[in-house]
């Protein structure tokens, strides 16, 4: 059989993405917390996935926001530059479009508020409950940061127990921890 | 009954299991060179298709059908087709891959139909759906192909 070449193959995925034909633009990506899935939609990052086993990941992005869905590095070239800078520690807050259209209204309201709560500080989720309205949800804001599909750009990592414990991280503590460090983050309790 | 319905897969899949073999196709009907253009093309036009696709069936067949037509308009555009001349048919009957060197000769409709039968082994429905026509057009437009390319052959 005749392979493609990796020049035509290159081509291809950065011309889907530049006549704008892919509902799902993707690439894996290295990061000091490990190896990342980033995928952008039409209006802007939809998905930053520790889990770097695209296939996973693929079937759900499809469900989400069409099955046009495709590696195209150039596609994501913005959200990887800044995600570099910040983990370079150049950068403190992001420039980027963030699509939250396929999440239940509520889990959009915590993760809009979420975005509020600036590099290098932490917030409770009683706080964060209490920020959206819903000071007697901060379980339910809970379950809503687990299921965050932009960790790391949405900040849930900011968000830590009353007492200042890290409590728990849907990417592992291990990745809480170091995101924090990176911030300077000064916890309270 | 319950119907199942086959999925559609996410492009990236499609794309990778079918790639490879598009650009054989196409570069055994174009060369390699006009196979690059074409490829991109091909591929282009499944993805703005892709969005409309209700089925997740015979998705190998849709492929070859969008690059043969690639691949014919671009003939079409790009090279003279040369008429064989008419020559009595021998009786040894060569095997295809003796033939495939000259299927560049053949029109571009019978080259594509010849190519997909005995090169990717699809089915007459699947070649008639490729060139736009019937099964048995398709036939017609194969085994016409075929007699050409063994004319060619004994010559």
């Amino acid at each position: 059989m005749t392979a493609v070449p990796n020049h035509l193959d290159r081509h291809f995925r950065a011309a889907a993405s530049e006549a704008g034909l892919l509902d799902v633009a993707y690439d894996l990506a290295d990061s000091p917390v490990g190896p990342l899935l980033v995928a952008a939609s039409a209006r802007g990052l939809c998905r930053i996935s520790f889990d770097p086993e695209p296939e996973r990941e693929l079937d759900a992005l499809a469900r989400s926001f069409g099955t046009r869905v495709l590696r195209s590095p150039r596609g994501v070239e913005i959200v990887r530059r800044e995600l570099d800078e910040y983990f370079e520690g150049r950068r403190r807050d992001f420039d980027l479009e963030v699509d939250l259209s396929p999440l239940p209204a509520f889990q959009r309201d915590v993760l809009e508020e979420l975005v509020r709560v600036p590099n290098g500080n932490v917030d409770t989720y009683g706080g964060l409950a209490g920020r959206i309205g819903r000071p007697r949800a901060a379980r339910a804001v809970g379950g809503a940061l687990n299921r965050n599909p932009i960790p790391i750009v949405v900040p849930c990592h900011r968000i830590v127990g009353a007492s200042g414990n890290l409590v728990g991280y849907a990417g592992g503590l291990e990745r809480k921890r170091a995101l924090l460090g990176l911030e300077g983050a000064i916890l309270p309790g | 009954m319950m119907e199942f319905v086959a999925a559609i897969p996410p492009f990236e899949r499609f794309y990778e299991e079918r790639k490879h073999e598009v650009f054989g196709y196409l570069s055994r009907l174009l060369g390699r060179e006009a196979a690059e253009d074409a490829f991109q093309e091909t591929f282009l036009r499944a993805l703005r298709a892709y969005g409309k696709l209700e089925h997740g069936r015979h998705l190998r067949a849709w492929a070859f059908t969008i690059a043969t037509r690639v691949a014919v308009d671009e003939r079409r555009r790009a090279v003279p087709v040369l008429e064989p001349r008419e020559v009595p048919v021998d009786d040894e009957r060569p095997a295809y891959a003796e033939l495939e060197h000259l299927a560049g000769e053949l029109p571009p409709t019978e080259q594509a139909a010849v190519v997909l039968r005995y090169g990717y082994d699809l089915s007459y429905d699947d070649i008639g759906s490729a060139l736009g026509s019937s099964a048995e057009a398709a036939r017609q437009a194969a085994s016409s192909g075929v007699r050409r390319l063994r004319r060619r052959h004994t010559t």
